[in-house]
């Protein structure tokens, strides 16, 4: 029986291109999809925008709250620059999809939160064996299992790292403003492309759904990392192969490189080797090495120290939405007196180490608030290692941290 | 004969991979033969073409392909390749699953895939049991098949793959066994000309696995079994209804043909209305 059914029109003409790489034509175009240049909007669509400027052009979701309003305004652009956007039946499928995609050249995404993100840590355990750049945005809401869903909490911090079974690295992120999510979005899809790893984006329900002023960027204005294309021949290319750098060059499925990728361990042509000690232990290295050796490039915080001389100074540690009560705190603190330095951070995975270690030998005590029963404080106390004391401040159930709870917290032990 | 076998390992088996992995007398390496030949009478470009699998035997199916392939996660093979697919139309994407793989674990992926209608070739092989670590019951192991973990008989209803693909939706299914090698190589040049979810079932030998506790130890054994427990579309459709309730035979042949808007032209035809120039 033969079908009447017309193939796709001519893939030449046709407007839609996910994997081809993005030009100023089509940051321009991006730009005026989406009309103004200051907008009012939520951190779920400041993600969205983020994203397409970066040069998105592959998004697979699946709905789940705080998270939807990322993948609506994706299914509503994608179409008009170009782009795919589907609804998958679950948020495995979600994260195999944008795999897949980012094989073919293109920068892909999914958005989810707890439930789901927890639904997708096998697959990111295979982006990260297979080396495959991809964003994964986790807009975080309190658990365990359904929780509270329109709760916004930062429980995942934990998971994100070591969601996954066995050992690997990758990269997360953790915005505090509306603008922040667009930014550290397309710095997402940048170290996802620079690293060849998975990076998610943390964020959470607070963050997700408050609306606050965003400016969008001009194209001189964004940096976008390409990733690194094969410089050898066809025959002579081996996907794995470590070039000095850790970081391998990646071929792009449909141009003639005939590459294979296998979740299974594998050697320097991408073959399974399983039975093979020194090369499992060469490749996993590398591929923790090859993040942690970048930890300095890769990390960013922000600090915001007074001149004082040791002891006499409290020290913060923030990340995400909490980071928001802590500004407030520390200018109603400073105003009576007491010396506060608050070092907020923005990457989350790699952990700033170095930074922490510098901020407890610059004050007394670290106070460390968080929306969860103690997560990143783990990392705090490891990388101080006594050098001074850690006030842990946990609160879960939905709501921020006021201002006045940190405050409290700080001059506990501080009179 | 011989030369046409020396054709296809030479243009297309990679031969760092050899000696593969598969058992005495199992039905795997036909079914990649019979999909590389039906590849060669395309005349299909290799580098335009990503193979996809999951895990288990019939999984590693496409690293004995000189050609991309991707290995994924166990289940989630047709999950990745509308990935691939969706986000470069141009390429021809063919997955290699198992009975396992496609209907245990990921059987909410291939009804997905079938409902939506992505441009796919799913070739599976049902060998009735989980190959790969050591027998175990499969959602396809008939009743009463004894495995390492049905070792009393299963008591377990058995999926029917080809009826489920088309109650999902599919608009080609076609099944075979790895006896009838002409009839299975047709039927995955037909699987790949079809723009639409396209699905093989290859009923498959599996002598060392399935069918050493189920009195098919040899691989010839396992080929006369498929032949005589299997009946033709056309003789089947031609039974009268007492013959056909008579008739425990599975039934083999082109199953499902027919015409079905396929997801990514309408994708791209919805792309090119809306795409802002």
């Amino acid at each position: 029986m033969e079908t009447s059914l017309k193939r796709a029109p001519d893939k030449a003409e046709t407007r839609h291109k996910p994997s081809r790489p993005c030009t100023r034509e089509d940051f321009d175009r991006v730009r005026r999809v989406l009309g103004r240049k200051v907008l009012f909007t939520q951190g779920d669509i400041a993600i969205s925008y983020g994203a397409l400027l970066a040069g998105c052009r592959f998004f697979a979701g699946y709905p789940i709250t705080p998270a939807t309003e990322t993948a609506e305004i994706m299914s509503r652009l994608l179409p008009r620059v170009g782009g795919t956007c589907i609804q998958m039946e679950d948020e495995i499928a979600s994260m195999g999809a944008i795999i897949g995609a980012s094989w073919t050249g293109a920068r892909s995404m999914t958005a989810t939160s707890g439930p789901g993100f927890s639904l997708m840590q096998e697959n990111i355990g295979y982006a990260a064996m297979t080396e495959t750049p991809c964003v994964v945005v986790d807009v975080q809401r309190s658990g365990p299992s359904t929780g509270q869903p329109t709760e916004g909490a930062q429980g995942d911090i934990m998971q994100a790292k070591w969601g996954s079974h066995g050992d690997y690295e990758l990269i997360a992120l953790s915005p505090s403003t509306v603008q922040e999510c667009l930014d550290l979005t397309i710095k997402a899809f940048n170290l996802a492309d620079t690293y060849r790893v998975p990076v998610i984006l943390l964020t959470d329900g607070i963050i997700g759904h408050m609306r606050e002023k965003i400016t969008l960027p001009e194209f001189e204005e964004v940096t976008i990392t390409p990733r690194k294309q094969p410089s050898t021949s066809k025959e002579a290319y081996l996907p794995f192969a470590d070039d000095g750098t850790q970081i391998p060059e990646m071929s792009t499925f449909g141009t003639g490189f005939r590459t294979y990728i296998t979740g299974l361990t594998h050697t320097e042509n991408g073959y399974p080797s399983t039975d093979n000690q020194p090369n499992h232990d060469r490749l996993i290295r590398r591929l923790c090495d090859k993040i942690r050796n970048n930890r300095d490039k890769i990390v960013e915080v922000e600090r915001d120290y007074e001149d004082a001389s040791r002891g006499e100074t409290i020290g913060i540690v923030s990340y995400g939405a909490t980071s928001r009560s802590v500004d407030y705190a520390v200018k109603a603190l400073r105003q009576s007196g007491i010396k506060i330095d608050h070092l907020r951070i923005i990457t989350n995975w790699p952990f700033p180490e170095n930074e922490v270690v510098e901020l407890a030998e610059r004050v007394g005590r670290i106070v460390v608030p968080e929306l969860n029963l103690g997560q990143a404080c783990h990392s705090v106390r490891e990388a101080v290692a006594g050098r001074c004391e850690i006030t842990p401040l946990w609160k879960i159930g939905g709501e921020m941290h006021t201002p006045q709870e940190i405050m409290d917290a700080v001059r506990g032990n501080s009179d | 004969m011989f030369r046409q076998a020396r054709h296809i390992r030479e243009k297309y088996l990679e031969a760092n991979m050899w000696p593969s992995i598969f058992c005495q007398g199992c039905g795997i390496g036909t079914v990649l033969n019979c999909a590389l030949r039906a590849i060669d009478k395309i005349g299909l470009d290799i580098d335009r073409t990503v193979f996809v699998s999951g895990i288990g035997c019939s999984s590693r199916i496409p690293g004995y392909i000189d050609a991309d392939g991707l290995h994924t996660t166990h289940g989630r093979a047709i999950a990745f390749a509308t990935g691939i697919k969706l986000a470069n139309p141009d390429l021809t994407v063919i997955v290699f699953t198992g009975d396992g793989d496609l209907a245990g674990i990921g059987g909410n992926h291939f009804i997905h895939a079938a409902r939506r209608n992505v441009d796919l070739t799913v070739i599976c092989v049902n060998n009735y049991n989980y190959g790969m670590t050591g027998a175990q019951v499969s959602p396809t192991t008939p009743i009463g098949g004894i495995t390492m973990t049905s070792p009393y008989g299963n008591v377990e209803s058995p999926f029917d793959l080809s009826a489920l693909a088309i109650g999902a939706g599919a608009p080609y299914v076609s099944r075979w066994t790895t006896a009838h090698p002409h009839e299975t190589i047709m039927a995955v040049k037909k699987a790949i000309e079809k723009p639409g979810f396209a699905f093989v079932e290859v009923l498959a030998s599996c002598p060392i696995g399935y069918g050493r506790k189920n009195d098919l130890k040899h691989g010839k054994d396992y080929l006369e079994w498929l032949k005589r427990n299997t009946i033709g579309r056309t003789r089947y459709t031609a039974m009268t209804p007492e013959e056909v309730l008579a008739c425990d035979k599975i039934v083999i042949g082109e199953l499902r043909n027919e015409p079905k808007p396929e997801f990514t032209a309408e994708w791209t035809r919805l792309v090119d209305g809306l795409f802002v120039e």
